[in-house]
């Protein structure tokens, strides 16, 4: 069991799309690519799909936890999509969703960050 | 009926999947919800994950110690280590304490075993280890047993 991470920059959005089981051990991988795309590829804000993760413990937490920092000293913010009931528990838990916005959909989420017509 | 299972391995972050398919694969005998499983499987990643980052600091010659036992549809879960251990159990405890904000540990691990499991029991000592006890009665189980 790994974890898949997709990232793509649309109009300044980085979309990271997160597959498979997110804890210590993969979380390390999805901050080392998600704050070289931050730095190195001119982006704004986040999107977070989290549709296709089977798995999160807090080391998911912390790690989201950081990249909201990270682009929160750009000013940006990030948006999470398609969180399963199980990771929103964790989110409920711990606050989360006090500082990171949630929507149905990427798509919904681009159109909130104001990204343009996007078809995936 | 009581069944036990015992099992160890290094202290290393990719045996954090296998503790936690290992406990459930175990567990599932009980046939318990998803719900409780992934609760079951999350606690066992909390757990190990503390053991390794904070009781061996990512010493991989450390090992880490789990034991299930099933009765009655009660889990009676054991996860331990030897390492440095902890002198203040009540602080590590508490909401969104870390004692390593720089590696972006979220200081929720405490916070999710408690809610995921209905007894949590830490005893630790400086210098032999950390000992966490965590016990569930599955619900499909508790109207059979009243």
């Amino acid at each position: 069991m790994s974890l898949t991470v997709e990232l793509e920059v649309v109009d300044q959005v980085l979309c990271l799309r997160l597959a498979g089981e997110l804890d210590h051990h993969t979380a390390e991988a999805l901050r080392n690519q998600a704050s070289e795309a931050i730095e190195n590829k001119g982006v704004r804000h986040i999107i977070l799909n989290l549709g296709e993760l089977t798995f999160m413990d807090s080391s998911g937490l912390g790690v989201i936890l950081g990249r909201y920092k990270h682009i929160k000293q750009k000013e940006g913010e990030m948006v999470v999509c398609a969180i399963s009931p199980a990771v929103r528990r964790l989110f409920d838990m711990s606050g989360l969703f006090k500082i990171i916005r949630m929507e149905t959909s990427e798509q919904e989420a681009l159109e909130r960050l104001g990204a343009a017509c996007y078809e995936k | 009926m009581r069944n036990e299972m015992n099992v160890q391995f290094s202290a290393l972050s990719e045996n954090e999947s296998f503790a936690r398919v290992a406990v459930a694969a175990f567990v599932a005998q009980l046939d318990p919800t998803m719900d409780e499983l992934t609760e079951i499987k999350t606690v066992v990643s909390e757990a190990v994950t503390n053991a390794i980052i904070h009781g061996y600091e990512g010493n991989p010659a450390g090992m880490v110690y789990i034991s299930v036992i099933l009765e009655d549809g009660l889990i009676d879960l054991i996860v331990r280590d030897e390492g440095i251990g902890m002198e203040d159990v009540e602080e590590a405890r508490e909401p969104l304490f870390t004692t390593k904000p720089e590696l972006e540990r979220s200081g929720m691990g405490f916070t999710i075993m408690e809610n995921f499991m209905d007894e949590i029991e830490v005893i630790s000592h400086k210098g032999t280890g950390t000992t966490i006890r965590l016990k569930k009665q599955l619900a499909n189980k508790k109207a059979m047993c009243n």
